[in-house]
């Protein structure tokens, strides 16, 4: 995933949805979907384009979960913490994974490899405890099949 | 002709079946076929999630079930000459006859599974598109008459009249009117939106056209969660695919009814399921909620009279227009009228989706369909419609699955979502994840909630630590009270469900001294308890707390503190 912001692939990406101020949301989504995260470069451009104070981006910016302002490790390991995977041994399996990687939940590893983040309900609730990696969503997860998933430990 | 014609391979292309290696068993099967002639189709899911990857192949018109199936069975399949349904220990026998299925009653769910999710052929070969058509015959009014005969209502949660929502926007005097799809489905134990929109997307682009043709809208959106990668895609295909055909667009079917759809994508917030934050979401801004008055109905989206109804609601007017609102009502109990997609979650052994007429009991579903706990221990509590729903204990079990009959035991249905616990459950712990979930979730514009939760956290914490536990446990309540009368929305409104429902049904989890323990825990320390117990017993004896455990959960109340 790309790192450095491209002013010119943000504007497309606001172009694409008619520079609509409703679509706010959608836009930078849309910057999320591609970088990862929301920069400052992308705010300011954002703002200007669809003719909103840098304050108004901020607090949409802030309020949803999934709009990081800081760009996460390589691969972002998502762990549900809801009832059904909690009925499952969740709790132990997101102990297991900070222990694992020696940070907590919306913690990056040091090497920048991964970044850990609680996820509240994947859909995937039939086959709980569930993890979801890179957009990928792992069904019956434990400890070991975490290891093996974020290739460490015997597989 | 037929020996000429492909064997049909069925592999889903669903969340469920792809998060258990789905994927990698489509692509075994493809690589063992070698040369044969072969059609490989991703199908969504049966809903047997248990029995994932069902792998399934069509011998002389009719269906053979294999499953579930990992990618190193596919061999071993393949030798036992599956593509002619040869005998194999993964052998299911026809699927249709797979008693899981063969005893629901499939009516919103009929094709899932069955069709190719995104071949509009396969769709009208099963009756797609058949609702629709029937509604341009009925006219507005025959519609709204057939729904309101069905007496179908809500299956987001609230349970309000579906007729009586869309008669009222009918009504409005608008030129612009919308319909507002909330696949915002983030209530833990449910997935039953999802199953819809990655097995038979067409069914709800059909369904929000009725909805626009009945109400007078020309544009739908559909707000789904981002956590739901592969029903975007998908949905999004489905969209072109209608699109291409004509069924959405300009003058559809020559009937001078133009509708499209629009689709969003959430943000991982969870209050953004609530309608009016979901409208105001939708139009770009932060998921704060709304004050109700006006109803969305009257000023929605953008101000303009706006349908707002969840996926299965929407998807399940086709079926009723085609089969008739009377059929529909004949099913059910009381005042819940049909059927309702039940979602078998958490510690169960048959996990999956089980479409069946209310009036069942809770514990007909969790034991003749759910087969159990997973563990094989005994249950304990089991909370129904997500996580602002009540926790059940075992004796309330035979409560039969209506919306009344679970309002009058302080509980909801809600999006049908079930999740059972075993014996291992910390009650106090669960109580606390409320109160902790509403802290992150809320939106933060009504005090009771955006306070009243983290306020909730701190309460529980004292009575678990055996501070002035009486004391505690009274203003606990009170919490409750000044939550429940005072949010703005259920988000702060409901989040005393689950907590009132473990200080009646649970409270010796909240008087456990270590001199006490319940049946069950007693001899054998649960890892499923363990942590929560050792942070309320600093002196524990029973087991090492696991690393992290405790800033882990604790980090994520204070992460979201106001």
């Amino acid at each position: 995933m790309p790192t450095r912001y491209d002013p010119e692939i943000g504007a497309e990406i606001i172009a694409s949805f008619g520079a609509r101020p409703e679509m706010l949301v959608q836009i930078l989504r849309g910057i999320c979907d591609r970088y990862s995260f929301i920069s400052d470069a992308a705010l300011r451009q954002v703002a200007e384009a669809l003719n909103l104070s840098r304050a108004d981006v901020h607090g949409v910016v802030s309020f949803y979960h999934d709009f990081r302002t800081a760009p996460p490790g390589r691969k972002v390991v998502k762990i549900c913490q809801a009832e059904s995977c909690q009925a499952m041994g969740g709790r132990e399996l997101t102990a297991h994974a900070e222990q694992a990687l020696g940070i907590a939940l919306h913690e990056t590893t040091a090497d920048g490899e991964v970044t850990l983040e609680p996820v509240y309900c994947l859909g995937n609730c039939a086959c709980s405890p569930a993890v979801m990696i890179d957009e990928r969503v792992h069904g019956r997860v434990d400890a070991a099949k975490l290891d093996r998933l974020l290739g460490r430990g015997a597989a | 002709m037929s020996a000429a014609a492909p064997v049909r391979v069925f592999v889903p292309r669903e969340t469920a079946a792809v998060s258990l290696g789905a994927d990698e068993v489509a692509a075994a099967v493809a690589v063992q076929a070698g040369g044969q002639p072969l059609t490989l189709v991703r199908n969504g899911s049966r809903g047997a999630s248990w029995l994932e990857p069902l792998v399934e192949v069509e011998v002389d018109g009719q269906r053979l079930a294999y499953g579930p199936v990992a990618p190193e069975d596919v061999h071993g399949l393949f030798a036992a000459g599956f593509l002619e349904g040869g005998a194999h220990r993964l052998a299911l026998g026809p699927t249709e006859e797979i008693p899981y299925l063969a005893r629901q009653q499939r009516w919103t769910f009929a094709r899932s599974g069955r069709i190719d999710p995104l071949s509009i052929d396969d769709y009208r070969a099963h009756g797609g598109l058949e609702g629709l058509e029937r509604a341009f015959a009925l006219g507005p009014a025959g519609v709204l008459e057939q729904l309101r005969i069905s007496g179908l209502r809500g299956r987001g949660g609230a349970g309000f009249p579906t007729a009586i929502k869309w008669q009222t926007v009918a009504d409005a005097a608008s030129d612009v009117k919308y319909v507002a799809c909330n696949a915002d489905e983030g209530d833990s134990g449910t997935f039953s939106d999802r199953l819809l929109m990655e097995g038979d997307p067409f069914a709800l682009i059909e369904g929000m056209a009725i909805a626009g043709f009945t109400t007078g809208a020309q544009k739908g959106y559909v707000y789904l969660r981002s956590e739901y990668p592969l029903a975007r895609q998908v949905f999004g295909k489905a969209l072109d695919i209608a699109r291409e055909h004509g069924w959405l667009g300009r003058d559809i079917a020559g009937t001078g009814f133009d509708f499209d759809i629009e689709l969003h994508i959430g943000a991982g917030s969870y209050v953004c399921g609530e309608e009016t934050s979901m409208l105001e979401s939708l139009e770009g801004r932060a998921g704060l909620v709304r004050y109700r008055p006006p109803l969305p109905a009257i000023a929605g989206l953008f101000g303009r009279p706006t349908v707002v109804n969840n996926v299965i609601t929407l998807a399940s007017t086709p079926e009723i227009l085609v089969r008739g609102g009377a059929a529909y009502a004949a099913l059910g109990t009381g005042r819940s009228r049909g059927t309702l997609p039940f979602q078998l979650a958490g510690n169960i052994r048959r996990g999956g989706l089980v479409e069946l007429p209310f009036g069942l009991t809770l514990r007909e579903l969790i034991e003749d369909f759910g087969g159990g706990t997973y563990s094989g221990r005994p249950i304990r509590a089991v909370q129904v419609g997500g996580p602002l729903g009540a926790y059940f204990p075992e004796h309330l079990l035979d409560t039969p699955l209506d919306y009344e009959a679970f309002a009058a035991q302080a509980g909801l249905i809600g999006h049908g979502g079930v999740v059972v616990f075993d014996d291992t459950v910390d009650m106090a712990a669960q109580a606390r994840f409320a109160m902790a979930f509403c802290a992150v979730e809320s939106c933060g514009k009504c005090t009771p909630c955006r306070i009243g939760s983290v306020r909730g956290v701190e309460v529980i914490d004292r009575i678990i630590a055996g501070e002035k536990r009486a004391a505690n446990l009274a203003l606990l309540e009170e919490l409750c009270d000044t939550m429940v009368d005072g949010s703005l929305c259920a988000m702060g409104g409901m989040t005393p469900f689950p907590v009132r429902s473990v200080l009646r049904h649970f409270r010796t989890d909240f008087e456990r001294d270590s001199a006490v323990q319940k049946p069950g825990t007693a001899a054998r320390p649960s890892p499923a308890t363990a942590g929560a117990r050792i942070a309320r017993e600093p002196d524990a004896r029973s087991a090492p707390e696991p690393a992290g455990a405790r800033e882990g959960r604790q980090g994520s109340v204070e992460g979201a503190g106001p």
